[in-house]
């Protein structure tokens, strides 16, 4: 047997219009911990999907070597009988069953008849597992009665129980406090020493130099490096120059006659509680943009940006608000609905079109109108000749590229979509825009347009909240960043102070480049 | 050159049919019944008298299918209309027969009764969260339920009151006859034609002036022509039997009312967006609960005034009115083009359907076919109408 238990060969993976993979090399050492590390977007999930049989084999090229042998997954189930079990970002148990019956679901220990399932030997052995796993429970609880840290160790569990020899944790420990991520890593260390091998996603690099022995960098799809860690503690600031070092190329369109003015919206100590997690996502969050501003808001994914702004947008997804006070204009404002919150001069603009931004079996003259069909209307009657006088300006200012506003919106590509929610967005006659990952999934020519639209917007007065997980778009565009981690500004910085290394190191909470 | 042309139309139309199959699928439909029950009935379903019945059958189906089309639009379901319709209608010959009460007082009423109906289970599914299949499913067995206990002294409750029953029996006073014909249609069919065509060509030049995509001026033509055709058919139909129903009135002013708030207020929009996507609905300033309570606010005004028409059509009450209306106004809607995934969905292709609905009861009864079967071919009915639509948007 060789060094390495695992090897990813040469392995792209493509999605319509985005390279995801580009010849990705991966080797992973048996009995290892392998931590893997990038900025979001870089390849990593889709690398571990790769490597689970989630994107089958043929989807991908390249080779998967397990053991000296070339993998062909076709779907999880394929790699979890080579002994590869994958826990994901999102967890996979069934909430409403038991522990035992989660640990066991899928690969029942049967009587000996082989057709019904041996309960009480499934009990004793999924005691045996949690033990393993320090989990400490009666395993006839529901799993939805546990915390997130302790279905994790159920997920583990659930691997061990098939004889896992390689873990691969998704960002295990993102949604965990210091003491489940503790005892996660210390558990990680112990099935070390019985030879199981973790290759580990994660954001917060503390953690990363503490544990790992193997330290990837993945950017923008491609492998940058791999460090060896063992015995040697590897610094933050150079795995942060991995990830980020990319020189930012001319798609930022040069700022002319900036002039910035008063304060256009403020927020104070803005503290929000998700009833649905059962936590605090934001903690007395402090920012304010001014007239004539871009204002970007970078950090990790998970790090409440998008929570933010909703719930200052009239808080349609009904989180409770703990504390905390908006003021537009320096006027306090409370809005108890997006209605209200558009009539003050706000406009939201989502991270994510399909889901929540566009009515996409609806024209385009629809999704420009609906927020505000109240410019339009004529006593009660909608007047459609301005309706497409409107639509069409918005169509010819943004350039949206459609052969007509009776298009639906489906049919038009990624970046046409986002110009389409600019102008609805637009429509509504705002003061304030806050745009929630502006340019994700749409390329870069069209990524150019929403760059120059946002620059003529400032320049005409209007504010613009940017919300984004991309450094060199932070960077390219704005004119004061904060940093969100966990749910709090972890940093305010400058144009000038500016850099993706002391942004990342905010992000991840690194204290050893901040200070 | 000539032969040219007509090959570019026929290309044109044959392209038309095949991209918008599902908009054109039910008027083939209904052309395709009419046919079929024409010759099974040996003449008699497209005679004047048949046709004139027919129409005034679908008024009930006709009204209730308006205001379905907007719950099956909001992705919601109602099936408690069927008996809640029976129940008011029973209501309704209770407090005019036994209690007396005078029948213009008593309409408006029921009505109002209809409207509470609706608000409480809208309340109920939009307020406490119950879903609308189990809260109107609920609200079928409770109306099903009122309606026995109201009639269970009594049985069937007949109504006497000429002018209540004329609403769906009587027809328009005439102006008189001219060769054996009622003017009064001729003279609304006459109308009708003059107003679409100016309203269609209205609409075309303001698309072309917009650089819309409009169909060649010959399509355009045999369209006009084709509606024009089919108005005068009908206002000749209806002149050569006993001119103009009330039902038809009351079915025109509904359908008006309904196409207008649809398809021009802005209440019509946000039904349309809050069908096409909830959460970017609500990110649009949309107030989702309070549109999905008037939706079904409207679908009780509509339940009251479907049981109204049903029980002056039957010049009763009886105590098993309703039975299967919900499934006969769905089925309308879907027929009609309304998307089972929501979204989309217009009140004209509701009525159309409706039409499809009551000529398969209509027909099948000239033919003597028993209630039995009529149930089952109507079941299998939905369900290919509903089949056609998942397929013909899952090839899209």
């Amino acid at each position: 047997m060789s060094e390495y238990i695992l090897e990813m060969r040469n392995i792209t993976k493509e999605f319509p219009g985005v390279k995801a993979l580009d010849d990705v090399n991966f080797k992973v050492k048996t009995g290892e911990i392998h931590c893997l590390v990038g900025e979001n977007g870089a390849g990593k999930s889709t690398l571990m999907k790769v490597l689970s049989g989630v994107h089958k084999y043929g989807s991908y090229s390249g080779d998967i070597i397990y053991n000296d042998e070339i993998c062909k997954f076709m779907s999880t189930k394929d790699s979890e009988a080579k002994g590869i079990a994958i826990i994901s970002q999102e967890l996979a148990l069934i909430p409403d069953l038991t522990i035992y019956e989660n640990i066991f679901f899928g690969h029942e220990i049967m009587n000996p008849n082989g057709k019904t399932i041996n309960w009480n030997q499934t009990i004793i052995e999924a005691d045996k597992l949690l033990k393993k796993v320090r989990l400490d429970a009666n395993c006839t609880i529901k799993v939805k009665e546990l915390g997130t840290g302790k279905q994790q160790l159920v997920e583990i569990a659930k691997a061990l129980s098939k004889n896992a020899r390689v873990l691969i944790l998704d960002e295990p420990t993102s949604s965990l406090n210091e003491d489940d991520s503790a005892n996660l890593l210390q558990l990680l260390r112990d099935l070390q020493k019985e030879g199981v091998t973790s290759v580990m996603i994660s954001h917060r690099l503390k953690e990363v130099v503490e544990i790992a022995d193997t330290i990837t960098v993945l950017r923008d799809g491609a492998t940058i490096c791999s460090m060896d860690a063992t015995g040697q503690k590897v610094p933050e600031s150079e795995i942060i120059k991995n990830m980020v070092g990319r020189e930012i190329a001319d798609i930022y369109p040069e700022r002319k006659d900036v002039n910035i003015g008063d304060v256009a919206l403020e927020i104070k100590d803005w503290s929000v509680f998700d009833l649905s997690l059962g936590r605090q996502i934001l903690d007395k969050v402090s920012l304010n943009v001014r007239k004539g501003e871009v204002v970007g808001i970078a950090g990790l994914m998970g790090a409440g940006r998008t929570e933010l702004a909703l719930s200052i947008f009239g808080n349609p997804t009904g989180y409770k608000l703990l504390e905390g006070q908006v003021y537009i204009e320096g006027k306090p404002v409370n809005f108890r609905n997006p209605a209200e919150a558009m009539n003050a001069g706000l406009a939201y603009v989502t991270e994510d079109r399909a889901r929540n931004g566009l009515i996409l079996i609806q024209d385009v003259r629809f999704n420009t109108t609906i927020s505000k069909l109240d410019k339009i209307l004529e006593g009660i009657v909608i007047n459609e000749n301005e309706e497409i006088v409107q639509a069409n300006k918005y169509k010819d200012a943004f350039n949206i590229k459609t052969p007509s506003i009776a298009q639906k919106v489906n049919n038009l590509s990624g970046g046409n979509k986002q110009k389409v929610s600019l102008a609805k967005c637009m429509f509504t006659d705002p003061k304030v825009l806050i745009l929630d990952e502006p340019t994700r999934g749409i390329d870069v020519g069209a990524k150019h347009e929403i760059y120059s639209i946002m620059n003529e917007l400032v320049k005409q007065g209007y504010s613009v909240i940017m919300i984004s997980s991309e450094l060199p778009e932070i960077l390219g565009m704005s004119d004061r960043i904060y940093v969100m981690a966990e749910g709090t500004i972890t940093g305010e910085l400058s144009r000038s102070e500016a850099s993706e290394e002391r942004i990342m190191a905010m992000a991840t909470k690194s204290e050893e480049v901040r200070n | 050159m000539t032969e040219k042309k007509k090959v570019g139309l026929f290309a044109e139309l044959g392209g038309l049919l095949k991209t918008r199959v599902r908009d054109y699928a039910m008027f083939i439909a209904l052309a395709i019944i009419f046919i079929l029950f024409q010759v099974l009935t040996g003449g008699i379903f497209l005679s004047p008298r048949n046709l004139t019945n027919l129409i005034n059958q679908t008024g009930y189906i006709a009204v209730m299918a308006c205001a379905m089309t907007e719950i099956l639009i909001i992705c919601q379901i109602d099936l408690s209309v069927g008996y809640c319709s029976g129940f008011l209608g029973a209501i309704t010959a209770i407090l005019m027969v036994k209690a007396g009460l005078n029948m213009w007082i008593t309409i408006p009423l029921i009505l109002i009764f209809g409207i509470i109906a609706g608000l409480i289970s809208g309340s109920i599914i939009s307020f406490v969260g119950v879903p609308a299949f189990v809260t109107t499913l609920a609200f079928e067995f409770i109306y099903r339920g009122l309606l026995s206990l109201v009639t269970s002294e009594t049985g069937s409750i007949p109504i006497t009151i000429k002018e209540f029953n004329d609403i769906s029996n009587g027809f328009v006073p005439d102006l008189g006859q001219i060769g054996g014909l009622w003017i009064l249609p001729l003279l609304v069919g006459l109308i009708a034609v003059v107003l679409v065509i100016i309203s269609e060509i209205k609409t075309r030049k303001n698309l072309q002036k917009y650089n819309f995509e409009v169909s060649s001026t010959a399509v355009f033509v045999l369209k006009l022509v084709f509606i024009s055709a089919i108005i005068i058919a009908v206002a000749f139909v209806l002149a050569s039997y006993c001119g103009i129903s009330w039902t038809i009135v009351i079915v025109g002013v509904v359908v008006f009312i309904y196409n207008f708030i649809m398809s021009k207020t802005k209440l019509g929009r946000h039904i349309y967006g809050v069908g096409g996507n909830a959460e970017a609905a609500a990110l649009a300033g949309i107030d989702v609960r309070k549109i999905t309570l008037f939706v079904y606010a409207s679908m009780g005004l509509m339940t009251a005034l479907g049981g109204i028409l049903f029980a002056s059509r039957l010049q009763s009450a009886s105590t098993t009115a309703g039975a299967g209306f919900e499934l006969d106004a769905i089925a309308s809607c879907y027929i009609g083009g309304t998307s089972t995934s929501g979204g989309i969905g217009k009140v004209t292709g509701s009525i159309i359907g409706a039409l499809v609905i009551m000529s398969l009861t209509n027909g099948l009864n000239l033919m003597g076919v028993g209630i039995a079967y009529q149930y089952v071919i109507k079941g299998i009915i939905f369900i290919i109408a509903v089949a056609f639509d998942v397929l013909n948007r899952k090839n899209k």
